[in-house]
């Protein structure tokens, strides 16, 4: 009897700890996302009160030496850039990972997965180096001058691919076997079993793909800094040079102070807007079973 | 480079709160000078372009002297010379010619800064004029084959924001950075090579000690002579190169103890492998 209440209580006593050491990591984990946030207002604020937020928006140009904020122009580049390769990543990595999955034999499918999971851990300055070196001289040949919008896409393309098709990848490894073998018994060729029985079943897992994807295209800035010419303007074509507000970070705050360091951390801020606009969503698009 | 920089700060940081913890405030910001042992903290002010190398300078010194402590702090010029004033800098950074009301200041160059402008090899355009630049970065000049170049559009390269080298290239073309055109907007002087390298049809400017040493690597770009005058780091340092400004560092009283053995570091050969890495020109060879 002693024994066995002794045991219960210790049982119990060990789930308190484990739920309340839970919490605490919880919290902190949360704790380190309002810092960042609190930071990025408070060193935004200076800025934010002599020169408003409006203006970051309606001024005529980017110029902060000379007290001209307008941060537009690089919200449109950062989206375009994004949705530019999201766009191109997203069916080449869902048709990778099925071809993987249902066409590829078994011989190349390893190897194939492997490699896609190498081009995961290339780190982007690599990338970038190769595309300043190589893609931005081959767009110039055809239409000067070299780095553009269209760099910074295929580039950026390249850098997603592998999060989608990775995680296309395991959601497609994740369809339950009865699936298959009911679409196999009703007699359903390969590609019909894939749109109709497939594909539904692991839209969850792809939504959280592309989520993923387009978050690592809003955030990439070493490669894009080296490839989209950085010029601040809005594009009107995909061979005119354009620059993100990660890369405005980038290059610029290394030797910024005063009011124009100010107004890089305003800068962060509207990514941390656009991020969050994405989540939320991203949430009400899924109705919660994003992560379903 | 900046972020050696950054380190450097964080640093002088942690050094801070050791000597607090240690109880040593009082003579924290003493100096000492014995002939065999330097002790003491340096606080350094000003220039944001020369930070980065005095940081650099100041590590291999601490290295040398472990008691002593250089603290680099960034302001701009404006700020390094009033901070030695009012004494709240042991030293400033200055990176300009001095003016003539800071006559009262002793001042040290440690090294200078050249700019040059940069073509593709291939670009049969062996000269510009000043105007010819100024028309180029304005817009004015869109084609090569105005300035008697092949008949291919120009792509201008121009600098970040807040960098020194944009700074000294606007002084002396007399430009603001709003008039000009720029195709893409490159950060430090390594990538702003590469784009030309790679443009057979683009102009550029970066500092003059990192594009001869490209140069002398066979990447392939050539610098452009300013006013009959030859680019080169010899052009720069012995002051004829028209794009080029010297570095200072200043102190209100005449130096002594901790900080003239600074100064002395600053200026001597031993820290010449450091300001060819921070891309600047060496003072003496």
């Amino acid at each position: 009897m002693t024994s066995l209440s002794n045991n219960t209580l210790s049982r119990w006593s060990t789930d308190e700890l484990l739920c309340w050491s839970l919490r605490g990591i919880a919290t902190i984990a949360g704790t380190i996302v309002m810092l960042i946030v609190v930071f990025l207002i408070v060193e935004a604020l200076p800025v934010l009160h002599h020169v408003g937020l409006l203006r970051f928006f309606t001024d005529p140009s980017w110029h902060p030496a000379e007290g001209l904020y307008n941060l537009t122009p690089m919200l449109w580049g950062t989206l375009f850039a994004m949705t530019g390769s999201v766009l191109i990543a997203t069916p080449l990595g869902i048709l990778s990972a099925v071809f993987c999955h249902y066409y590829a034999p078994s011989v190349l499918a390893r190897p194939y997965r492997r490699l896609i999971e190498l081009l995961a851990g290339v780190p982007s300055v690599v990338y970038g180096f190769w595309g300043l070196v190589v893609l931005v001289p081959l767009i110039a040949e055809i239409q000067p001058p070299g780095p553009s919008l269209l760099a910074g896409i295929l580039i950026l393309t390249i850098m997603i691919l592998p999060t989608i098709a990775l995680m296309a990848d395991a959601s497609l490894a994740n369809v339950p076997q009865q699936y298959l073998r009911g679409a196999a018994a009703l007699g359903l060729p390969r590609w019909a079993t894939i749109r109709g029985v497939v594909f539904p079943a692991v839209r969850s897992g792809l939504f959280t793909g592309v989520i993923l994807e387009t978050g690592r295209a809003i955030g990439e800035t070493m490669a894009i800094l080296m490839v989209c010419g950085n010029v601040v303007q809005i594009p009107s074509t995909i061979f005119d040079p354009i620059r993100t507000l990660t890369a405005n970070i980038a290059l610029e705050m290394a030797y910024a102070i005063g009011d124009h360091r100010a107004a890089l951390f305003v800068s962060g801020l509207v990514l941390l807007a656009m991020i969050v606009a994405l989540v939320v969503s991203a949430e009400w698009v899924s109705r919660g079973r994003m992560y379903g | 480079m900046s972020c050696v920089f950054r380190l450097n700060r964080c640093g002088s940081l942690v050094t801070l709160l050791t000597l607090a913890l240690l109880g040593t405030l009082g003579s924290a910001t003493a100096q000492t000078f014995s002939a065999e042992q330097l002790s003491g903290k340096l606080v350094i002010t000003g220039a944001s372009t020369l930070a980065p190398l005095i940081a650099e300078i100041g590590k291999r010194f601490e290295s040398h002297y472990p008691k002593v402590r250089v603290d680099v702090q960034t302001g701009g010029s404006s700020r390094g010379v009033a901070d030695v004033r009012q004494g709240f800098a042991d030293i400033g950074m200055v990176s300009r010619a001095m003016k003539a009301e800071e006559k009262d200041l002793h001042a040290f160059s440690v090294a200078r800064d050249g700019v040059g402008v940069i073509l593709h090899k291939e670009n049969p355009v062996q000269a510009l004029t000043d105007e010819q630049v100024v028309a180029i970065y304005t817009g004015k000049i869109i084609n090569w084959k105005d300035v008697g170049g092949k008949d291919a559009p120009i792509t201008v390269v121009n600098k970040a924001e807040g960098r020194s080298t944009l700074e000294v290239f606007l002084h002396y073309f007399k430009i603001r950075n709003t008039d000009v055109k720029a195709h893409v907007v490159i950060g430090d002087n390594e990538q702003g090579i590469k784009t030309v390298a790679g443009n057979r049809h683009a102009i550029g400017y970066v500092s003059i000690g990192t594009a001869e040493y490209d140069e002398s690597q066979g990447v392939p770009i050539k610098l452009l002579s300013v006013g009959g005058v030859a680019a080169s780091t010899e052009t720069v340092r012995n002051g004829t190169f028209p794009i080029s400004r010297p570095l200072h560092i200043v102190t209100r009283t005449p130096p002594v103890g901790l900080t003239k053995a600074f100064i002395d570091y600053a200026q001597s050969k031993a820290v010449h492998d450091i300001i060819k890495q921070q891309y600047f020109v060496p003072m003496v060879d």
